[in-house]
């Protein structure tokens, strides 16, 4: 039986596809998709495989254009892609980080049983969408001057803490300890900030959400425990969301000088929206620079919004925050460049990793993960849409040799959201999941529609991929129970 | 011959883009800006009561749109307008001079449909022939 993706991709094992040199002239590697074959004509339908495949235009790029098995189609680079570039002779792309830069979750264990939140989930919800400003627009209740903002650029999470948001422990357990290294506010406009001061502290809208979650499958109990999920029908926490107009801002205003640079290093692409420079050049410094300021605004947000997730449960349940044991099980990035060290050709290089939309999947051992993880591997968060499940993983060797250590960061989308608002009402998806004890509360119906499951590949289909590939282990899985949306 | 629309609207997964149409380049401009506030409310809702000017220059037709567009995201994103109408008072390859009339939100009239991060430069067309015709896509 012919299928529409042959004489196209080359079949290396049941996970991986590549997409060789020849399918486009001017490709520097090939591609390599993460996907089961049945996954395969959604990807190909999208034009998907057009968008790993210019990926691999980028001058210096390292082994191949990636794609995890959530990929969907973005602008410039594909949603669920990865690049790794030299830093001797590679670019850096701000379209390969995306508007949202450090979008990412942050996931919170609590002692309390879905026995005892069940009863309450409606207060909760209520209780959570009231103290976490959500929604287009939405201001937060945070005001800080420019100096502060300057501070928050470089300090991230830490300055959160000192601000009493949160305690020391939750910046252990994030990426990064929630500040990037290179961070330079000077590289940042004005319009940036003007963008960023009053949205500090806000979930914002679209696919971002806060989620009540229990746990109800353990693959790895030994994993689960060292994380604090000690068994099935904890309450857990999951939050969504990222920088906010100031990263989008960041991202416009690189954009478009490195357009410029494109120019000025006469560099050849297939889409203006790859535009990229050297990363060792002016150019690629001071985005790298402006890039890590976002990343910080966005662990300080997730930061300031957990503080809230803890007074809410606290009020809600009349209990410590101590009582609760609600400790941050780990924070990580999915839209983000980074400067790692990877084996390349039997020697050790520096080189520049794009994930846009895929998470960072560290091993065991590997310095950059916190202690207390360092015999596991590095925690990984999966979320997937407000009806199935989300999933926790950790990273393996099998990453750091094949994709730069990076896994899927989702259920990537299936529908496009009008095909979804056509389909669906908010209303009926609000009433539906409500069936299924699931409490949504939104601050616009018609996103609740574009949020619908039907709208996206099923989580646990691409995290089979994964799993089976090796790229991350399956440590458990957890559905929804309440969900705020903006 | 019928009144072609104005605008439509461009479907992708992920994202949401906006074809527009008109007599002429300026025209067609217009229409996009306008198509881009369509995504966010329902401009009929929309009253005229401010305006704002905006002055660019870029270094072809393509930059000049994207970075318009971005220009009102962020008067949207800072400080709340929402644009109905535009006079393209000069549009050439490299300059563009503009004003946008609306008002700011105000949610007991607006209903917000969906928040617009950027315009981006992915699908980007500014097509001169027959009038005007552009299509760009922005991340949702």
């Amino acid at each position: 039986m012919s299928v529409p993706w042959q004489g196209i991709l080359k079949k290396i094992d049941d996970y991986r596809w590549e997409i060789p040199t020849s399918y486009k002239a001017g490709m520097a590697v090939p591609g390599l998709i993460f996907a089961s074959e049945a996954m395969l004509t959604h990807i190909l339908e999208e034009n998907a495989f057009q968008q790993v495949a210019n990926v691999a235009f980028l001058p210096g790029i390292v082994g191949h254009s990636l794609a995890m098995p959530d990929i969907h189609w973005g602008y410039g680079f594909p949603i669920g892609g990865v690049a790794a570039t030299r830093i001797k002779d590679g670019v850096v792309s701000p379209g390969g980080v995306g508007f949202d830069i450090n979008c990412g979750v942050r996931l919170v264990r609590t002692n309390l049983t879905e026995g005892e939140v069940r009863p309450k989930i409606g207060q909760l919800v209520n209780e959570l969408f009231l103290r976490i400003p959500s929604g287009v627009g939405s201001e937060g209740k945070i005001r800080v001057s420019e100096k502060e903002l300057s501070e928050v650029m470089v300090r991230g999470s830490r300055w959160a803490v000192e601000k009493g948001y949160g305690d020391a422990g939750d910046v252990i357990v994030t990426e990064e300890s929630g500040a990037m290294r290179g961070a330079n506010p000077d590289k940042v406009s004005a319009k940036a900030k003007k963008r960023g001061i009053p949205q500090l502290g806000t979930l914002g809208s679209g696919n971002h959400f806060l989620e009540v979650q229990v746990v109800d499958e353990l693959y790895d109990r030994d994993a689960a425990k060292a994380m604090g999920i000690d068994d099935l029908g904890q309450v857990l926490v999951l939050i969504h969301t990222g920088s906010r107009g100031f990263g989008h801002q960041v991202c416009t205003d690189y954009v478009e000088l490195l357009g410029q640079a494109v120019k000025k290093y006469t560099i050849s692409l297939p889409d203006r929206q790859l535009a990229c420079a050297p990363v060792n050049s002016p150019e690629g410094e001071d985005y790298l620079a402006a890039m890590a300021c976002a990343a910080n605004y966005a662990w300080t947000n997730r930061q300031c919004i957990l503080h809230w997730v803890r007074e809410s449960f606290a009020k809600v349940f009349g209990k410590s925050q101590q009582e609760l044991g609600m400790r941050q099980i780990y924070d990580v990035a999915h839209n983000i460049a980074k400067i790692e060290e990877y084996t390349v050709n039997g020697g050790k290089e520096r080189l520049c990793v794009h994930r846009k939309g895929a998470t960072r999947a560290f091993p065991a051992a590997h310095p950059d993960v916190p202690a207390v993880y360092r015999s596991l591997g590095q925690p990984v968060l999966i979320p997937g849409d407000m009806g199935r499940f989300s999933y926790v993983a950790v990273g393996t060797e099998v990453a750091m040799k094949e994709t730069f250590g990076s896994t899927c960061h989702g259920a990537g989308r299936l529908q496009s959201r009008s095909a979804a608002k056509r389909s669906l009402r908010g209303s009926d998806v609000a009433r539906a999941l409500a069936e299924r004890g699931i409490i949504v509360k939104a601050e616009s119906m018609a996103s609740l529609a574009e949020e619908a499951s039907e709208a996206y590949k099923d989580v646990s289909e691409v995290v089979e991929v994964t799993h089976n590939a090796g790229i991350s282990r399956r440590v458990a899985r957890a559905r929804p129970m309440g969900v705020v949306k903006g | 011959m019928a009144k072609r629309k104005d605008f439509e609207i461009l479907n992708h997964t992920a994202d949401v883009g906006i074809i527009a149409y008109g007599a002429d380049m300026s025209q067609a401009f217009a229409n996009a800006a306008r198509g881009l506030f369509s995504l966010i409310t329902e401009l009929d809702d929309v009253k005229e009561v401010l305006h704002r000017d905006a002055e660019l220059t870029a270094t072809d037709e393509e930059s000049l749109l994207v970075e318009w567009l971005n220009e009102l995201i962020y008067q949207f994103d800072t400080e709340g307008i929402i644009f109905k109408r535009f006079d393209i008072i000069q549009l050439d390859n490299t300059r563009l001079k503009a004003r946008g009339y609306g008002e700011k939100v105000d949610k007991s009239r607006h209903k917000i449909k969906m928040g617009v991060k950027a315009a981006t430069y992915h699908m980007l067309k500014v097509d001169k022939g027959k009038g005007g015709r552009v299509q760009v896509l922005f991340d949702i």
